[in-house]
């Protein structure tokens, strides 16, 4: 529990975080809540040289609607999604997943920028914003880029993040009314860390069928995967429960998810057909299906 | 038992507990909140490897940061420095135990070096800096495969992997299995786990001027810390002072003397500067004893009506590499409580204690009764269920009855007293059993895994020979009560004042509860074995008693009355039948210490007891659970768990039940997820916890807590433990519950802790041979 020594640096606006990231390079790391970050330095699994804290940069947090999105600052807590009267009105399932993380301490600290450029496989913010078709601002010295989330993350720990990149916002499509969007997660028994979990996004039309569904599993890979197999069941069928039942078991089609000490891939191909099904009835009941 | 004075009424009052407000509030002084000036601090390198030679250390680099005071590997201290462990059962092997490795290392987390440096995290980079070469040895961990012909050698300096092997039999048993209409047959085994005290260990060592030493540690049991110390160090014992100041939970893992704390002395002593250390999470999990790991095969012998004929257990215990001085207790713990609640006199149990590359074990809060319980508790619902008997009524054929109390039991143990029958009715009504059972019987009708258990057991409380309380009447009137009982979250200010206030016909407030410092404190022995009440708080009553009995006769002097016509009174003592004739305890003490003393009478008024009850007090308990299985997922719910508890007179119901409380909490862990697994090489894969899974809050399942009261007649208060009891009925009534949800499925075993992907692999399994 005590990490090597390293230098700190409190940046005062984004530009000087930028410059501060472009002089330091791979030997500097970026601090937003330091939930995943210092428990890491602290085994010293992580050894910065740096530390370039972005605490104090001015608007990086907080939940505003802009356009046919939802814009979310990178420094905004968890525990502000879960809560945030916009997302719980227009995007519930995202809410759902901010307020299953962690525990309380790391929920006020810990923010939504953090674990998605963390990208642990693990995270359940990574796992919904895919389901929602969500995408990450990146700035630069050079500018500014917006990258999808199926873009973003590559693999464990991996995204697309330049070494001279700041996430500073996420970027949610409001889902047209008669949409509902839900997130259903098994915890591990001790790190409360996704052993499995499924986001879902369904679109329904006012007869009752699927106009379109993104469901998205976590911890069956390194990233965020798509239930493409059950995507494509639900397409145009009536929403019942035997439909999303039968989609839903196609859940892990094509995966092949890593085993650990706690759960088998057999293990969690199974609980994710069960995940992806919880999570597509709720977001269907939330589309107005009755089920 | 002496409660002639319960005009007070403190004793069994529901008194909140006096300490709390500093220690919430985050007041309390711990042995990490000990500064020293010129204090240096300690980290230690432990071996990731769980068996290995050590070729070589190199700690240059270490040695060449600046601040770096001392750096220390096994070659730097002596042989004869040891860590002691006691010959438990004759003939025993006792391999040794240095503080740091010598040539070897024998389990991952052994101690490879030390380093003192000006700061902690100084210490911990030059700790880092030490580069060790070393040579993979073959590890065994699994106790049962080092009993394997061929195994490796857990200890390369031993010719086999067995420390002992300890046999109990009493009556024939052979004959009763001849005689047996069935006898059901079981293996079980119990998973290794670690106590997860909120405080790390910790010790600051002082050296004194003039050669003393002084040393702070987070410990259960100062007065044998000072003398493990003192043997192992070669340090004369009556020259070293051990302080326990607050300490954060133990749970057991706190009553061994740990290599870090002998290695805090050592420098402390060798630099002449004060040495902190304190543990991190990571190295408790590889440090402290953990607890369980034992593996038992039983067969219990029945007539065709229940009648249980016979027992015969073998235990495998896994002890790790090295011993400390309780690691043995365990194994002696489950021994002797085998047959449980019943009458079963045919008994043979063996245990075969042994060497694993292992974190050593030792006492976690049950210390062998939970596995005894899990044992014999599982085995008769098996058998009740191959014999086609209702669980309950096998359970009534063969309990003790309470006449039968003291009953000596098949493994030649005596159990003081016991309603067995009054507690499982109290179970059974509180839970409102036939209700559960209804409700079963509909849930299993829509093809819904849903189950009941019953689990009744005994657990001993106590023993582990005496311990001692200091009365002391103060020059004011007021009392300071020393006990060698040393509390580390127990209450003992609470409880101990409330006896005595009681006693002394005095308020609460007039008595100070003083423990944890070898200096102030008599000779003592510690808190472990559930025996503060039992033995602590006798050892008080009786020093109690003869404080009462000295103040009597002064009283009568100054009251010039006869001793005999002198009772106790409010505040003092008055003569009996003449209203207002009376003195107050100030008045005595003045007397006491200022010389109006009856003619031959020393000076002063303080007594000292030292308390042996020479027996265990034998508390019992019953317990019914209703849990239900996610047949998709495998998950576990507890839905409802009545634990009825039966530990003599309740001297205050709100300890007792925050001891149940924990106590349960600490079985869920077992029952739910704490699982210490080693790999197929012998390395630690659960030692953080990201992956060892300790229980929250929201995992407490509905609760209903009884009680009936049966007095222990062997000791002053009549009182029996209660800090183990849910730790050792709950792990048997889920595995009850549990196994009669899976019945169904024909799925008759399954070890804990239950994971939802262990027990949906067993569903599926089961599933999958029906469908043939």
């Amino acid at each position: 529990m005590f990490p090597a020594s390293f230098g700190y640096f409190a940046a005062r606006s984004l530009e000087e975080a930028l410059e501060l990231l472009t002089e330091y390079g791979e030997d500097a790391k970026l601090l937003a809540g330091g939930h995943s970050l210092i428990p890491a330095m602290k085994l010293r699994l992580a050894t910065p040289r740096y530390l370039i804290d972005l605490g104090r940069v001015p608007g990086l947090s907080g939940v505003r609607i802009d356009g046919e999105a939802l814009a979310i600052g990178a420094l905004t807590a968890h525990a502000d999604v879960a809560s945030s009267a916009i997302i719980r009105q227009r995007l519930p399932g995202l809410a759902d997943a901010a307020s299953v993380i962690g525990d309380v301490q790391v929920r006020n600290r810990g923010t939504i920028g953090g674990s998605v450029a963390h990208a642990d496989p693990a995270a359940d913010l990574p796992v919904i914003l895919t389901a929602l078709g969500a995408s990450f601002v990146l700035a630069s010295p050079s500018g500014k880029r917006t990258v999808a989330a199926e873009d973003f993350f590559i693999d464990f720990y991996t995204t697309a993040l330049a070494p001279n990149e700041v996430l500073t916002g996420i970027r949610v499509p409001l889902p047209p009314s008669g949409a509902g969007a839900a997130y259903a997660k098994l915890p591990h028994p001790a790190s409360g860390y996704v052993v499995v979990s499924a986001g879902a996004l369904i679109i329904r039309q006012p007869s009752g069928q699927c106009a379109s569904a993104r469901v998205a599993l976590g911890g069956m890979a390194g990233r965020p995967l798509r239930a493409g197999a059950t995507e494509t069941a639900l397409q145009g069928k009536a929403l019942t429960p035997q439909v999303i039942a039968a989609a839903a078991a196609k859940a892990a089609e094509g995966s092949d998810p890593i085993e650990d000490a706690y759960a088998s891939a057999e293990y969690k191909r199974q609980v994710a057909a069960v995940y992806a099904r919880r999570a597509i009835e709720s977001a269907a009941k939330r589309a107005g299906q009755k089920i | 038992m002496s409660t002639e004075h319960t005009a007070t009424g403190l004793i069994g009052a529901p008194i909140r507990r006096v300490e709390d407000p500093v220690l919430v509030t985050g007041k309390g002084c711990y042995v990490d909140d000990i500064h020293l000036p010129g204090m240096l601090h300690l980290a230690v390198l432990l071996s990731p490897h769980p068996h290995a030679k050590i070729v070589s250390i190199d700690t240059s680099a270490a040695r060449a940061i600046p601040g770096v005071r001392s750096v220390l590997t096994g070659a730097d201290i002596s042989e004869r420095v040891n860590i002691p462990a006691p010959m438990v059962v004759p003939g025993m092997k006792i391999p040794p135990h240095p503080p740091l490795a010598r040539g070897a290392v024998h389990a991952a987390g052994t101690p490879v070096a030390a380093v003192v440096a000006q700061s902690r995290a100084l210490a911990q980079d030059a700790a880092n800096a030490i580069e060790v070469e070393y040579e993979s040895l073959p590890a065994v961990t699994d106790a049962e495969k080092a009993l394997e012909p061929g195994a490796p050698l857990a200890r390369t300096e031993l010719d086999n992997n067995v420390c002992f092997l300890s046999t109990k039999t009493n009556g024939d048993v052979e004959k009763a299995f001849a005689q047996a209409d069935h006898i059901c047959r079981m293996h079980i085994a119990s998973p290794r786990l670690v106590a997860m005290a909120i405080e790390p260990r910790g010790a600051v060592a002082k050296p004194e001027p003039a050669g003393d030493l002084t040393m702070w540690l987070s410990t259960q049991a100062p007065h044998r810390a000072r003398a493990d110390l003192a043997t192992a160090l070669g340090f004369p014992e009556h020259r070293i002072r051990v302080i326990a100041p607050d300490v954060g939970g133990g749970f057991g893992s706190k009553g061994p003397l740990y290599r870090e704390y002998v290695l805090a002395a050592y420098l402390a002593l060798k630099l002449g500067r004060p040495v902190k250390w304190i543990a991190t999470r990571s190295e408790d999990f590889v440090g402290v004893i953990q607890g369980r790991d034992q593996a038992m095969t039983s067969e219990l012998a029945l007539k065709k009506d229940g009648t249980m004929l016979g027992l015969k257990a073998r235990v495998v215990a896994n002890l790790g590499a090295y011993l400390y001085a309780n690691t043995t207790t365990p194994t002696q713990r489950m021994m002797g409580m085998a047959p449980g609640c019943y009458q079963i006199q045919n008994v043979h149990v063996e245990v075969a204690a042994v060497f694993t590359n292992t974190v050593p074990t030792g006492p976690y809060r049950g210390a062998g009764r939970p596995e005894a319980v899990l044992n014999i508790e599982r085995l008769v619902d098996k058998a009740a269920r191959e014999l086609g008997i209702d669980p309950l009524e096998i359970r009534r054929k063969n309990f003790i009855r309470p006449e039968q109390f003291p009953y000596r039991t098949g493994v030649n143990v005596e159990y003081d007293s016991g309603d067995y029958e009054k507690s499982l009715s109290e179970a059974l009504r509180l839970s409102d059993y036939q209700e559960l059972i209804r409700y079963r019987d509909e849930a299993r009708e829509r093809g819904e895994l849903v189950g009941v258990g019953v689990s009744t057991f005994v657990e001993p409380s106590g023993g582990a020979g005496f311990e001692s309380g200091t009365v002391r009447v103060e020059r004011s009137g007021e009392f300071t009560i020393l006990t060698g009982s040393s509390s580390h979250g127990q209450g003992h200010e609470t409880v101990y004042a409330q006896v005595a206030a009681e006693k002394l016909r005095v308020s609460m407030d007039q008595v100070a509860i003083r423990h944890g410092d070898t200096l102030a404190i008599q000779q003592g022995v510690g808190t472990f074995a559930s025996r503060s009440a039992v033995t602590g708080g006798g050892a008080m009553v009786i020093a109690i008693d003869r404080v009462v009995e000295k103040a009597r006769r002064i009283a009568g002097h100054l009251l010039e009355a006869a001793a005999e016509d002198i009772v106790q009174a409010d505040g003092g003592f008055a003569v009996a039948g003449v209203p207002g004739k009376a003195v107050t305890w100030r008045q005595l003490a003045a007397a006491a210490y200022g010389g109006r003393l009856p003619r031959g009478m020393e000076p002063g008024l303080q007594e000292t007891a030292f308390f042996d009850p020479k027996r265990d007090a034998w508390a019992f308990g019953s317990h019914v659970a209703l849990v239900r299985i996610d047949r998709e997922t495998g998950r576990l719910a507890i839905e409802k768990l009545v634990l009825v508890d039966d530990c003599g007179v309740i001297l205050n119901p709100l300890i007792v039940e925050g001891q149940i409380h924990g106590g349960l909490a600490q079985a869920l862990g077992e029952i739910l997820g704490e699982h210490m697994i080693f790999g197929d090489e012998g390395e630690v894969l659960t030692g953080s916890l990201m992956n060892y899974a300790v229980p929250r809050a929201s995992d407490m399942p509905p609760l209903i807590v009884g009680e009936t009261v049966t007095p222990n007649p062997f000791n002053p208060l009549g009182v029996k433990g209660v800090g183990e009891a849910a730790t050792n009925g709950a792990p048997a009534v889920v595995a009850n519950a549990v196994m009669d949800a899976l019945a169904p499925l024909g799925i008759d075993h399954i070890d804990m802790p239950y994971t939802a992907p262990k027990l949906w692999a067993a569903i599926r399994e089961a599933e999958a041979k029906r469908k043939g």
